[in-house]
């Protein structure tokens, strides 16, 4: 029973030392005079406190908060669901950003994030962190609507990128130079095609380098004889995915895995999620955001677990 | 007029020198920076492979540059090319033949031009010249044609202003002189005025070409960004600056000291060409 009348004594004191504060403020405030002879600076400095006074009021109120690092093609997405899961539960708060699939995995694993986001599968050594699939994206090889070639087969393709075939007419389409477009080195979706396309060749040095989805499918959207490849989820009608050995890159054959340009969407956690972790990845993985998910253009990570689990040996 | 020092004036005096002693030293960390984080890389690969190398794949550990050297001078000597005799014309014209209000009216229009952002100057490039480039002269518009286009507009206002300042300077005496000896407008300016301004001309010019060479957003949005020699004035370059903006985002390792080794060549270059054209500047004045 002893602390007890301590701490009493403490916040006593406490409130003196307040309404001593408050009184003196009054007072400063009750001279009229000293008012005006405040100068334009002094106002600004006291601006400037209250500024920092609020934000440290704000971060006073976060109780938690957890950091979701790494690929750029999920990031957008990420953002979104941080904000819904920030508004259904106060005081919390997810810090996304961004840096790319790599940066991300070496986030985790240093533990300067708490979830890392990857658009590509993990290699061999990075095979130690916990993966959990949040989504499917599709790649898409896009090129202008006005382009009379629907269908390419997936060595050709592959030519195309390599610099090999460089006019539409060797595939049966009109005779003009091709314009390659693609992302910069580093990227994951540049990542993602090299691997699943290209293997070991390497992409043509004439190609064009652009360093978002966005200006990709701008130009592929002006140039009647471009080609690139976006994220299926950004596909539009001011460009027209192309068929890749027949096959249409739509979500019922990224499930059926006919279409063979698909890269998972994960989150990784250097051990089993905990806390505000789990629980932001149990959200994502929720009925309504997976629903949200298939809207904005991404395969719902539920919907080929299925398929995997009915037919084993296909991954 | 000169007072006695007084205490006042000399803690002025150190509080100034503080404080110009503090901006050159943000250029040396910068410097130091630039140097501790680009020259490890250079090392281990070789000096010869950074500067003549053409492949620039980073993922297979091969940082050639010479494509965006090459790059960046080409494209900054088309910005010159398309800037100086425009920038200079106008220039001579707002100064010597045109009367006071409507250069009163053309000045500020030209350093409002200085006051476009950038990216605007790239989106406009990415709207209208690139489409018109590719229907009319063929490839695929992002080229070293459309950059240099949309540079030579950039460093227009620079020379402007810094040439028309430099014309106004030359005392009229000399015009009256050349005048009195039977020259034409134009003679006088040809053979008088313009040797007579030339330290300031080439001042503008050395200016110019700094704000070019050093330009980024607009040029990647213009240039197509291709890591490769360009054939002709229609293929896609890349620039030493676009480099490192282009693939910082995701960059890191060696990577990432490749591009800081970008920033150090770019350095370099800067410097020299800098130092040539000072060089230049000064012997001309001489004569």
């Amino acid at each position: 029973m002893k602390p007890e009348p301590k701490r009493n004594l403490k916040k006593v004191q406490r409130v003196n030392n307040q309404s001593f504060f408050d009184k003196k403020l009054f007072s400063f405030f009750k001279d009229q005079q000293l008012i005006g002879s405040l100068n334009l600076t002094v106002w600004l400095w006291l601006l400037v406190f209250c500024f920092f006074a609020f934000s440290a009021c704000r971060s006073h109120s976060v109780s938690s908060e957890i950091v979701v690092a790494g690929s750029t093609s999920i990031q957008p997405f990420a953002d979104e669901w941080a904000e819904l899961f920030m508004s259904k539960n106060n005081k919390v708060n997810i810090n996304v950003q961004g840096g790319g699939s790599s940066a991300g995995i070496m986030a985790v694993k240093e533990g300067s994030a708490n979830i890392g986001m990857s658009s590509r599968e993990l290699k061999e050594d990075e095979k130690d962190l916990k993966e959990i699939i949040i989504a499917y994206d599709g790649l898409a090889i896009i090129v202008h609507p006005a382009n009379p070639v629907n269908s390419l087969a997936i060595d050709q393709v592959q030519s195309i990128f390599a610099g090999e075939i460089a006019n539409w007419k060797m595939l049966n389409g009109l005779d003009q130079n091709i314009t390659v477009v693609v992302r910069e080195e580093g990227s994951g979706t540049r990542g993602a095609f090299q691997e699943m396309v290209m293997g070991p060749r390497r992409i043509s040095k004439k190609a064009i380098v652009e360093d978002s989805n966005g200006v990709v499918r701008e130009i592929v959207s002006r140039d009647e004889n471009s080609i690139g490849f976006i994220s299926l989820g950004l596909v539009n009608d001011q460009v027209k995915p192309v068929a890749l050995d027949g096959v249409k890159p739509t979500e019922e054959a990224i499930i059926n895995n006919n279409y063979r340009l698909r890269r998972p969407f994960l989150f990784l956690s250097r051990q089993e999620p905990q806390g505000l972790a789990q629980e932001f990845i149990d959200f994502v993985l929720s009925e309504e955001i997976q629903a949200r998910l298939s809207q904005e253009g991404l395969i719902p990570a539920k919907k080929i677990t299925v398929i995997n689990s009915l037919s084993p040996g296909e991954t | 007029m000169a007072r006695p020092k007084s205490g006042g004036d000399r803690l002025i005096r150190l509080s100034l020198l503080l404080i110009a002693l503090s901006a050159i030293s943000v250029l040396a960390i910068i410097t130091i920076f630039i140097f501790e984080q680009g020259l490890p890389i250079m090392a281990k690969y070789g000096l010869k492979n950074f500067l003549l190398g053409q492949d620039w794949f980073p993922s297979e550990k091969s940082f050639g540059l010479l494509p965006m050297i090459v790059g960046s001078l080409l494209v900054t000597l088309g910005a010159l090319v398309i800037g100086v005799p425009l920038g200079l014309a106008s220039a001579i014209f707002m100064t010597e033949f045109s009367n006071r209000r409507l250069s009163g009216f053309l000045k500020p229009v030209i350093e409002l031009l200085a006051g476009i952002p950038s990216v605007v100057y790239g989106f406009l490039g990415l709207m209208f010249l690139v489409p018109f480039i590719r229907k009319n002269f063929g490839g695929p518009g992002l080229s070293v044609l459309a950059a240099s286009i949309i540079l030579g507009i950039m460093i227009l206002p620079t020379i402007i202003s810094i040439a028309i300042d430099a014309i106004r300077a030359v005392p009229d005496s000399y015009r009256e002189g050349s005048i009195a000896l039977g020259a034409t407008r134009w003679q006088t300016v040809r053979m008088v005025v313009l040797p007579a301004a030339r330290s300031g001309l080439v001042a503008g010019i050395i200016l110019g070409m700094g704000r070019a060479i050093g330009e980024t957003m607009a040029v990647i949005m213009v240039a197509g960004n291709a890591a490769d020699l360009p054939g002709s004035l229609l293929a896609p370059v890349r620039t030493l600056t676009s480099n490192i903006a282009l693939e910082m985002a995701y960059a890191s390792g060696e990577h990432r000291q490749a591009l800081f080794a970008t920033g150090v060549i770019l350095f370099v270059i800067i410097m020299i060409l800098n130092f040539l054209a000072n060089l230049a500047a000064k012997k001309q004045f001489r004569k």
